[in-house]
């Protein structure tokens, strides 16, 4: 897992509601072999226009936007399909922060996982983020620390946030998730033990 | 007395290996479904670390969504640019690490939330997970089911283990009884009409009531797919006769003295009398009437009556601002009834709507009809068993006789891999997703039942099937 202590950075407002995470990355752009290269995908249909040039009018294709690492988003972003592209492209484009009212919830876990603190907030207080970053033309940083648990407003107002204390931990001191659950193994054994005998057919399909 | 359980917490808790505080638990996860798209990643990056599967016993393997599926399709066969070495991953990964793999020409390939139930891979009180937000869809046999990452995905392949935290829990109550002519999908659209598109976050939902439990495990299925479109994670319905009658004697099921045992073990499942929900919802069948979504979410729907709403009538701004792109997006007037909205293309097919049930309800529809001049009509079966069974029953002849194209089995146009076959086109779909882009470029979607579906492609344009039958 990819280490997140603090961030400071621009922010980018996307206020809309239900942002889904084909719009983040269409399936078209997960078809491959590799991650390489899936943050060109990100937002694709919104970011280009149907001849394939860029529209200005999409934030992240206007300075300073383009090098935000902090997405100020509504809603239920990331909702709809698991794929674990949404938060790569992301991450690949250099975002580090999502910060939302609420989140889709596999989207959600897959954030973490790639080096992504999805934070919620009220929508009242990402408004006030979004207000203060538009009237510094996007020069207002955002501060956002996993430590402290707290996001500093361009104009200096601190508001706190939780992330799960699993990620927070892991991400903190950038762990191995599998290598920290293999090393659960006499609790997993001693579960599955207990468990097979209880629930046969749950370890063997089929069983007769 | 023990605390009355709801069917969740029951399941939940004889799954918790460990406690990790704040709500977080490492749970035993019982089944795992690998497709050939996020389960390619996962075997690919298991590889990469070096480390091998923990439970390979546990694991199926399977292709549906890069697939292609029209007639005579060959093993590498693909729309995807990258799709035949997505495929070669996929069969690679199972082959090298010993994994079950319900390929092409496999008598059990299909959609994986089609096929699960209908193996009996998956059976209630199970925890199963699948890189596929529709894992939800499995919730239906009264399984606790759900979509998880492709990261996540390598986790349990290395652990058979995975860290979730606990969500709350909803109940919704569909009491009455469902009027003739209204199936589960529109039970399903008329909820997330009423919760929005964002009503289910932080739940795991159990879907209950006279009208749920009446409804055939297909039905329950169809049901609990789109509980992600209200984005809960986890949609289920308990298990009951219905559900233990269903799973008898599949392939993987437990048979003899340990079906005795799973049937005794299922029964004590169900929620208890007095167990408490976080949030409950009732609904009333009898008011509920075919529905057709008019925009680019689940929640905007409306019934075959009605029409596409006015935005100008929403006081936030934020609800109004998506309406506007909606209709912008879908090209479409407020005020225009939906019924009658002309089509180009009718598909039945998807996770959600390709089962027997669904294209018997369809072919009774077609029999002795034709797809209206101009409208393409596609039928995609959610596996190959139900079109082996469809075809047994000649169900494939009336659809193709109707003017419909039958294919082999697969995801095929529920999503955009690289098909451009329904760009700019307006499409009336059996599936759960009418999101920009979804089925291609500028792809307008209607999502509908079977029937609806099937009614609209012989009237050229959104149809209420209840008229046609009639």
């Amino acid at each position: 897992m990819e280490q997140f202590v603090r961030v400071s950075g621009i922010a980018a407002p996307l206020l809309r509601i239900n942002v889904d995470t084909d719009q983040i990355i269409p399936a078209r752009f997960l078809v491959r072999v590799s991650d390489e290269g899936i943050g060109e995908g990100l937002f694709a249909d919104w970011r280009r226009r149907p001849d394939g040039t860029p529209d200005p009018a999409f934030i992240l294709n206007r300075q300073p936007y383009d090098r935000a690492e902090i997405l100020l988003a509504d809603r239920n972003f990331g909702c709809g399909s698991s794929r674990e592209g949404a938060p790569v492209a992301l991450r690949q484009s250099g975002f580090r922060v999502v910060i939302a009212p609420s989140f889709g919830g596999i989207f959600f876990n897959n954030c973490f996982r790639n080096g992504i603190v999805p934070v919620e907030m009220p929508i009242e207080q990402i408004r006030m983020i979004a207000t203060q970053v538009e009237e510094t033309q996007g020069q207002g940083r955002v501060t956002v620390d996993l430590r402290t648990q707290t996001v500093i407003a361009p104009g200096g107002e601190v508001i706190a946030f939780r992330a799960p204390s699993l990620f927070r931990e892991m991400l903190l001191e950038g762990q191995d998730e599998v290598g920290l659950t293999l090393s659960r193994e006499p609790q997993i054994t001693a579960f599955r033990s207990r468990d097979a005998a209880r629930r046969p057919w749950a370890y063997r399909p089929g069983i007769a | 007395m023990a605390m009355p359980r709801t069917f969740f917490e029951k399941v939940w808790a004889d799954h918790v290996i460990a406690d990790l505080g704040e709500g977080n638990h490492l749970l035993q996860i019982d089944r795992l479904f690998l497709h050939d798209m996020s389960g390619s990643v996962a075997l690919r990056q298991l590889e990469k670390s070096g480390r091998l599967p923990a439970q390979p016993d546990l694991v199926f393997t399977i292709v549906d969504h890069v697939i292609a599926t029209e007639p005579g399709r060959g093993p590498e066969q693909s729309h995807a640019k990258s799709g035949a070495a997505m495929l070669r991953a996929a069969r690679h990964g199972a082959a090298k690490f010993g994994l079950r793999i319900f390929d092409v020409d496999d008598p059990r390939q299909g959609i994986v939330h089609v096929v699960a139930p209908e193996t009996g891979a998956a059976l209630p009180g199970l925890t199963l997970v699948c890189g596929d937000s529709h894992t939800c869809t499995i919730g239906g046999i009264g399984a606790l089911t759900w979509g998880v990452g492709s990261t996540e995905g390598e986790h349990v392949l290395a652990t058979q283990t995975l860290a979730q935290t606990k969500p709350k829990a909803m109940r919704i109550n569909f009491d009455g009884t469902l009027p003739a002519g209204v199936h589960a999908k529109d039970m399903i659209l008329h909820l997330i009409g009423k919760v929005g598109a964002n009503g289910g976050i932080g739940y795991a939902v159990e879907f209950a009531g006279s009208a749920v439990r009446a409804l055939p495990v297909e039905g329950r299925l169809t049901m609990c797919n789109m509980a992600i479109e209200f984005s809960a994670k986890y949609g289920f319905v308990p298990p009951d006769d219905t559900t233990i009658d269903y799973l008898h004697g599949r392939e993987f099921s437990p048979k003899g003295k340990a079906w005795d045992q799973a049937v005794a073990y299922w029964r004590s499942l169900p929620s208890d009398p007095d167990a408490a929900f976080d949030r409950e919802e009732t609904i009333d069948c009898a008011q509920i009437r075919p529905h057709v979504t008019w925009g680019t979410s689940p929640q905007q729907v409306v019934a075959i009556d009605g029409m596409v709403p006015d935005p100008s009538t929403v006081t936030d701004p934020g609800a109004r601002g998506l309406m506007e792109r909606a209709l912008d997006y879908v090209r479409l007037t407020p005020g225009t009834p939906i019924a009658g909205v002309p089509i180009d293309v009718a598909y039945i097919g998807s996770c959600t709507n390709a089962r027997l049930s669904d294209l018997r309800v369809a072919a009774a529809i077609l029999k002795g009809r034709k797809v209206a001049p101009g409208v393409e009509a596609i039928c995609v079966p959610g596996s190959t068993a139900v079109k082996v069974a469809a075809e047994a029953e000649g169900i494939d002849r009336i659809f193709r006789e109707a003017g419909f194209e039958w294919h082999e089995s697969g995801c095929a146009m529920c999503g955009h891999m690289g098909n451009d076959r329904l760009a700019d086109r307006r499409v009336v779909s059996t599936t759960n997703r009418n999101f920009e882009g979804r089925q291609g470029p500028r792809t307008r979607t209607h999502l509908a039942s079977p029937a609806t579906v099937a009614a609209s492609a012989v009237a050229g344009a959104i149809a209420d099937a209840r008229r046609l039958a009639s």
